[in-house]
C-alpha cells in the first residue's frame, strides 16, 4: 500500500538532493575537517558552503551560525547561555505552548535553579496577548523564549516584534524556530532576535542535525565543551554528512519557499476545506490566519484521536493527534488545553502537516476515506447523537 | 505506536454487538468525554433465568477501549449474571490475548460498566466508588474504593501500575503520594489474609482453557519445534487432556516422548498445572 505522509511537523522524507549531497561524506570523503592534512582538511570547505547555505536561508552571516545535534540542543544551548551571560537577571519568559525542548527546560530551571517563569497565555486562536507579553517582559527578564510557529496548530506568533520589546528592556530572545525554518521566508538580520533554534530533519535532512543561530556581538557560554569546533562555541567533531545534509537541504527550501506558500498552502486548504464540509461537528483548532502553510490541526468532535489514528494508518495515512491515548501519558495535548478547546473536540483533534512532496491525489484520497472513519467511529460512540444529523450515525 | 495484538486489532476494526439495544432491560455507563474514554453497555436479561441474551456496547476512546468493549459483549453473552459477575478486568484483557500495560484501564472500564448495568437491573444502588470514597486523583476523578479495588484484584504494587488501571494519578500528579499509602496499606491486608484465599485463581472454562493453550503454543512450543524442523497440532481438549498431533520431523524422531513431556510442561507452568498431554494420530 502507498503511504499517504501527512506528519511532516514530525519528521520529513531526507530530498534525494540531500542524500545524494551527503553519499560523499558517508564513504571515501570521511576525514576530519580538522586535520592538517588536505584528505580531511578540505571537508572543512564543504562545511564552510553548507554553513553558507544554512545563512542564506535565514538572512544571516555564515559566522552567526553553529551546527548541533538537532532542535533541542539548540534550544538548550541558547536559554542556557542567555541564563549564564545575564546573572544578575533572574526571570525567563516563555509561552504555555512551547515544545517540550524549552517547557521542560524551564519547567525544570524554575524547580531546581530558582529562576522566576513568566508563562505567556493564549487564547482560543492560540494566539498571545501582546499587551500581556509587554508587560511580562521587564528589566529582570534575562531572556525571552517564544517559538515562531507551533508544532501542533502551525499558528505563528510575532517573534520579530516581541525582540524588539525583550531589546528595549535589555533582555535577550531566543526563538524555536523548528517548525518556522524553510516553510515562511525569514531575514534575521534586520531583527533584534538574538537566538534561533532549528532542525534539519524538519526540513528534509536527516535526523541528528540541527543548527543555532547566535546573533553577532551577543554573549555567549558553550553548552558541550571540548574541542576548538565551530569557533570554540561547541566541542566535538563535526557531524559532517549532516551538516552537508543540512546545507544542501537550506538551499532546497530557500528555492521553493514560494511553493511552499503556493501549492503546499492551497494543499492543505483543499485538505481542510475538504473535510469541514463533508465532516460534521469538526473545528479546526488555532487561528487559520496567521499559521504555517503546510499545517492544519481539526478537531472532530465525539470520538477519539488514536482510534482515528489506527483507521487511518489501516488505510496507508500518517498524521498525528493531541489526544492523550496516542502518548504515553494520559494528559491530551497541553497546547489545546491552553488555547481552551473544549473536551469534546481535544481528544479527537488530529494534525495534518504536508511538506512539498504531497500530491493532490494524495490529499483527494484523505478527503475521501477520512469521512468514512469519523462516520464509522461516531456510529460506535455514546455522544453526539443528538447534536448529528441521523445521515452521519448510519453506516 | 503501541503494540496491539491481533485479537485487539480484530475487535477494533471489525466490533461485535455495536449500537444500542431498544429493548434492553439494563444499562450501565462509565466514563466521560472528559477522560478520554466512555462506554455505554446495553443488556437484555432473562428475567426468570438472569442469562444475559444479548448485549450491546457504545463506546468513545481509543483503540484498546474500543476493543475492551467488543470483548466483553463476547465474553457476558449466554453467561448468567452471577457467571458473568466473575469475570475480572484481567480476564478481558486475556481474552484480547493481552493489553500495553498503559491501556489496562481500558478493560477496567469494561468491568465497571457491567458491575453499574447490573446493579441497575437488580433495583441496587448503581456501585457508588465513584460517589462515595475520597476523592483522590482529581484530574480524572478517582476515589481511593475503586484504587483499593484495583490494587486487590491486580496484585498491584507500584504508582505507575495504578495509574495505567484507573489513571489516578496520570495528570497533576498531586495525589501520588496519597496513592502510594493506599497501595501499602492494601498490600499489607492481603499479606495478613491467608495466602490461599488470594492466590486461588478461579477455574478456567474450556473456551478460555484452549485458548490459552493456543496461544502458549504459538507463542512458546511451536516456535521452538519448527526451528528443529518439526511442529504440532492441537486436536483437541477433552477435560484436562490435551490430544495433540505432532508434524513434520516430529512424527519420525525418536525423541517424540521427550518432546511431548516438554509440551505438557511448558503447559503446566503457563496454562493449568494438571493439564495431561497426549498424542493422537492427527
Amino acid at each position: 500500500m502507498n503511504v499517504v505522509y501527512l506528519d511532516n511537523n514530525a519528521t520529513t522524507s531526507v530530498a534525494p538532493e540531500v542524500l545524494e549531497a551527503m553519499m560523499p561524506f558517508l564513504t571515501q570523503r570521511y576525514g576530519n575537517p580538522s586535520s592538517m592534512h588536505s584528505f580531511g582538511g578540505s571537508v572543512a570547505r564543504d562545511v564552510a558552503k553548507a554553513r553558507e547555505k544554512l545563512a542564506g536561508l535565514l538572512g544571516v552571516s555564515p559566522q552567526e551560525i553553529i551546527f548541533t545535534s538537532g532542535g533541542t540542543e539548540s534550544d538548550s544551548t541558547a536559554i542556557l547561555s542567555a541564563l549564564a551571560t545575564m546573572p544578575e537577571r533572574r526571570e525567563i519568559v516563555t509561552t504555555r505552548v512551547e515544545h517540550p525542548a524549552v517547557l521542560n527546560l524551564c519547567k525544570n530551571l524554575a524547580r531546581f535553579k530558582g529562576y522566576t517563569v513568566n508563562w505567556l497565555s493564549v487564547d482560543k486562536e492560540g494566539l498571545l496577548d501582546m499587551n500581556e507579553v509587554r508587560s511580562r517582559i521587564t528589566d529582570r527578564t534575562a531572556v525571552v523564549s517564544v517559538m515562531w510557529a507551533n508544532n501542533e496548530t502551525g499558528v505563528l506568533f510575532p517573534v520579530e516584534e516581541i525582540a524588539d520589546i525583550a531589546y528595549e528592556k535589555g533582555a535577550l530572545m531566543h526563538t524555536d524556530a523548528v517548525q518556522a525554518v524553510g516553510k515562511i521566508p525569514m531575514n534575521l538580520s534586520s531583527t533584534n532576535i538574538d537566538f534561533l533554534a532549528l532542525s534539519g530533519h524538519k526540513l528534509h535532512a536527516p535526523k541528528g542535525v540541527g543548527a543555532l543561530f547566535i546573533k553577532k556581538g551577543t554573549r555567549f557560554s558553550p553548552f558541550i565543551i571540548g574541542g576548538h569546533q565551530e569557533s570554540n562555541r561547541r566541542g566535538s567533531t563535526e557531524n559532517v554528512p549532516g551538516i552537508v545534509g543540512l546545507g544542501e537541504a537550506a538551499r532546497l527550501a530557500l528555492e521553493n519557499i514560494q511553493e511552499e506558500n503556493d501549492r503546499v498552502r492551497r494543499l492543505r486548504d483543499r485538505l481542510e476545506s475538504g473535510l469541514l464540509a463533508s465532516i460534521p461537528a469538526a473545528r479546526v483548532n488555532g487561528s487559520r490566519r496567521h499559521r504555517l502553510p503546510n499545517t492544519t490541526n481539526t478537531g472532530f468532535e465525539f470520538v477519539e484521536g488514536e482510534a482515528i489514528l489506527l483507521r487511518m494508518d489501516d488505510k496507508g495515512i500518517c498524521a498525528s493527534s493531541g489526544s492523550a491515548c496516542t502518548s504515553g501519558s494520559l494528559e491530551p495535548s497541553h497546547v489545546l488545553r491552553a488555547m481552551g478547546v473544549p473536551f469534546t473536540a481535544v481528544h479527537g483533534s488530529i494534525r495534518f502537516s504536508l511538506s512539498r512532496y504531497n500530491t493532490d491525489e494524495e490529499i483527494t484520497y484523505v478527503v475521501e476515506e477520512l469521512p468514512k472513519i469519523i462516520m464509522f467511529l461516531r456510529s460506535l460512540s455514546p455522544f453526539g447523537r443528538e447534536n448529528l444529523s441521523s445521515v452521519c450515525i448510519a453506516q | 505506536m503501541w503494540e496491539y495484538s491481533d485479537k485487539v486489532k480484530e475487535h477494533f476494526f471489525s466490533p461485535k454487538n455495536v449500537g444500542a439495544l431498544d429493548d434492553a432491560n439494563a444499562v450501565g455507563e462509565v466514563g466521560s468525554l472528559a477522560c478520554g474514554d466512555a462506554l455505554k453497555l446495553f443488556l437484555k436479561i432473562d428475567p426468570d433465568t438472569e442469562r444475559i441474551l444479548d448485549a450491546r456496547f457504545q463506546t468513545f476512546g481509543c483503540g484498546s477501549a474500543i476493543a475492551s468493549s467488543s470483548a466483553l459483549t463476547e465474553m457476558i453473552k449466554g453467561k448468567t449474571v452471577d457467571e458473568a459477575l466473575k469475570i475480572t478486568n484481567q480476564d478481558i484483557a486475556d481474552f484480547l490475548g493481552g493489553l500495553p500495560k498503559e491501556k489496562m484501564h481500558c478493560s477496567v472500564m469494561g468491568r465497571d460498566a457491567f458491575h453499574a448495568a447490573v446493579a441497575g437491573y437488580r433495583g441496587e444502588p448503581a456501585p457508588k466508588e465513584h460517589l462515595e470514597g475520597e476523592l483522590v486523583c482529581e484530574c480524572f476523578g478517582v476515589t481511593d474504593d475503586q484504587i483499593r479495588r484495583v490494587v486487590r484484584e491486580n496484585n498491584i504494587s507500584t504508582l505507575e501500575e495504578v495509574t495505567n488501571y484507573t489513571k489516578a494519578g496520570g495528570g497533576c500528579g498531586l495525589c501520588h503520594e496519597k496513592i502510594m499509602s493506599i497501595i501499602a496499606e492494601v498490600r499489607g491486608q492481603l499479606a495478613q489474609e491467608t495466602p490461599e484465599k488470594v492466590r486461588v485463581r478461579r477455574p478456567m472454562t474450556n473456551i478460555q482453557k484452549i485458548a490459552k493453550i493456543q496461544e502458549v503454543m504459538e507463542k512458546e512450543i511451536r516456535p521452538m519445534l519448527q526451528q528443529d524442523g518439526g511442529d504440532v497440532e492441537l486436536v483437541d481438549l477433552e477435560g484436562n487432556r490435551v490430544l495433540v498431533a505432532l508434524r513434520g520431523i516430529c512424527t519420525s524422531c525418536p525423541s517424540a516422548g521427550l518432546t511431548k513431556s516438554g509440551i505438557e510442561s511448558k503447559l503446566k507452568e503457563l496454562v493449568e498445572p494438571d493439564l495431561v498431554v497426549e498424542e493422537v494420530a492427527g
